[in-house]
């Protein structure tokens, strides 16, 4: 195990731990892109698209 | 541009395909000659009589045409290619009677084993492949595949890309079911569930797939709408995971390049976990983000309702995608695992509860508006079912990865259950909904031949669904519970065959399940073949009428 802090240990943990404050930030953003203000009017569009098409 | 009608040459495409199949099926009479085993030999006969009548189609095809390809708009208005459509549409009903014929033969020999007449190809062994690929990859497969090639030309308003690549895909895909089929009745298998084909089945699913993604992406990078629509990305996820998914669980080396035997890379527990990695988010983007795609997109027309919420489809979409991809170690539960593997993959499935619930509840309140089509619509009927069906099959999962639970269902009957509530309930009846409302549009018929059969079909499916997973709810407790019983000496109550005794009746209640799940299966036939043979034309509106040449 990693029970010594030298800067290879602290690397390699800080790339497999990296991931999960990453994601979470992401998932995160597209929450607030899915609920922005401005895009609400595009988003109800989007949702009529299958209706309106030839 | 405009060059002389008589000038007509192969574009490289045509050429190019047609030299690659005669090379292949010259490299495959080699191998067919030189084979170590008589599958391997069959398969490679066949690969190389495909990819003659390959050569031949590409050749005729292009003698039969118009110099020009078929243009990519008439009159202003795109000219949907729906040939690869039908073809693939044909194919999912083919294979879904196929395949729950053999799954109705299976749960006969479950209840009664001299059904397998004695003969190894077919035993229980072979067949029990042959009916989760047939209706999984061959049934759903096609399915997918048709809408998908569907959706994508019509939310994007622009022609399928490619002219040959679509046939590529349709009739690839299908030589691959032949082939995976055909190995599991002589006994080729790499014993990875739901993985079974072996490595040369493999490398030619890839080929096909990737031209797949090539074929979908080049569609919705020319597309004249702006925005790209949610159900295409699902399909996207579904197409892309699967080709990760399917590199990652498959990769293995041949005894030898004349045999069909191979070994897979991955040994142990690493080799069992990227197997579930695989299975579980077969089920994950096989069986449910390709099949979300169809419910956002035909629920909505169908219902002639916009999509309810279509923030939360953006959610469902990333969280489906970011959660999916852990569930997997639920199904090692209790084995060699570590534990802390096995606690991740526990809690990942039940946070997926979140996504799948959002996801069915934006399906089902689609309908606001609308609900009184559910008792004139038995299409519509159908594809609400089926969100009904994935909201309960998604419930029951998570709540089967919970270790506790899982320690009285794992290895039962349950786990078949559940399998098929969520397989006969939410991807069959989705699927049926989608063929129901696809085959009158792409033969241009003004709609079905009968609204009434539908109705019909619903109602046995129905019947036989709720036979099945109850029977297999009931079997599955029991045996969980046979198993775990002891007696006040500390010795177990029952012994294995009493067990199985105790499950006949139940087995053969679940045959009569899919017997009448089959039954539905045919009438849809009956009814499609119809529509397509005698269904009225839909009239055409003036801007589409082709000018006089």
């Amino acid at each position: 195990m990693k029970a010594i802090l030298t800067l290879d240990n602290l690397a390699s943990g800080l790339v497999t731990t990296i991931w999960t404050p990453v994601f979470v930030a992401i998932f995160l953003a597209i929450i607030a892109y899915a609920f922005w203000p401005r895009n609400k009017a595009a988003f109800d569009e989007a949702a009529h698209l299958p209706l309106r098409e030839e | 541009m405009s060059q002389p009608s008589n000038s007509k040459s192969m574009t490289i495409g045509e050429s190019g395909l047609a030299v690659v199949f005669a090379v292949t099926a010259f490299l495959c009479v080699i191998a067919a000659a030189k084979a170590l085993d008589g599958p391997f030999a069959f398969h490679a006969g066949l690969s190389a009589l495909a990819s003659l009548a390959a050569v031949f189609c590409i050749v005729n095809r292009y003698f039969d045409r118009p110099p020009e390809l078929a243009p990519a708009e008439i009159n202003g208005r795109p000219n949907y290619n729906m040939g690869p459509i039908k073809f693939s549409s044909f194919m999912a009903m083919f294979w879904g009677i196929a395949g729950f014929l053999v799954g109705l033969i299976i749960a006969s020999q479950l209840a009664w084993p001299a059904l397998n007449l004695d003969l190894q190809w077919t035993s229980f062994g072979r067949l029990r492949p042959l009916h989760t690929s047939a209706v999984i990859f061959a049934f759903g497969g096609n399915v997918l595949i048709a809408s998908s090639f569907y959706v994508v030309q019509k939310s994007c308003r622009v022609r399928l890309a490619g002219d040959l690549a679509p046939w590529f895909v349709v009739i690839g895909y299908n030589f691959f079911i032949l082939v995976a089929g055909t190995g599991y009745l002589l006994g080729v298998t790499q014993s990875k569930e739901y993985a079974e084909p072996e490595w040369y089945a493999d490398l030619w699913l890839t080929i096909v797939w990737v031209a797949y993604l090539l074929v979908f992406l080049a569609t919705i990078i020319k597309r004249k709408e702006p925005h790209i629509f949610v159900a295409n990305w699902f399909y996207l996820a579904f197409i892309v995971t699967i080709a990760v998914l399917h590199l990652g669980n498959n990769p293995a080396l041949p005894v030898s390049v004349f045999g069909s035997k191979s070994y897979v890379a991955w040994g142990g527990i690493q080799d069992a976990m990227f197997q579930w990695w695989y299975g579980h988010n077969a089920v994950g983007f096989f069986l449910t983000a390709g099949f979300l795609a169809i419910m956002y997109y035909f629920i909505p027309k169908r219902a002639e309702r916009p999509i309810y919420s279509y923030r939360l489809s953006i959610i469902h979409f990333w969280a489906l995608i970011f959660l999916y991809i852990w569930a997997g170690p639920h199904h090692l539960h209790y084995t060699a695992l570590p534990d802390w593997t096995q606690t991740l993959g526990m809690t990942f499935s039940i946070m997926l509860w979140m996504p799948s619930w959002g996801g069915m509840i934006n399906g089902l309140m689609t309908l606001s508006g609308a609900w009184d089509k559910l008792r004139t619509d038995p299409v519509l009927r159908m594809l609400v079912v089926s969100v009904a069906f994935y909201g309960m099959s998604t419930f029951e999962g998570p709540m089967m990865s919970i270790k506790v639970v899982n320690s009285l269902s794992h290895y039962t009957d349950w786990t078949i259950g559940h399998v098929h509530s969520g397989a006969l309930g939410w991807v069959g009846f989705v699927s049926f909904g989608a063929l129901y409302c696809m085959v009158p549009w792409a033969w241009n018929r003004k709609g079905l031949y009968s609204l009434k059969l539908v109705n019909w079909h619903f109602w046995i499916a129905t019947l036989g669904i709720v036979l099945y997973i109850s029977a297999m709810w009931v079997s599955g407790i029991l045996q969980g519970l046979m198993w775990r019983a002891y007696t006040s000496l500390g010795f177990l109550e029952y012994s294995f065959i009493e067990t199985v005794e105790a499950m006949h009746p139940f087995y053969i209640i679940r045959a009569a399940g899919g017997a009448l799940f089959l039954i539905g299966s045919l009438i849809m036939a009956y009814n499609l073949w119809m529509t397509v043979r005698v269904g009225e034309a839909e009239v055409q509106m003036p801007v589409a009428l082709q000018p006089a040449e």
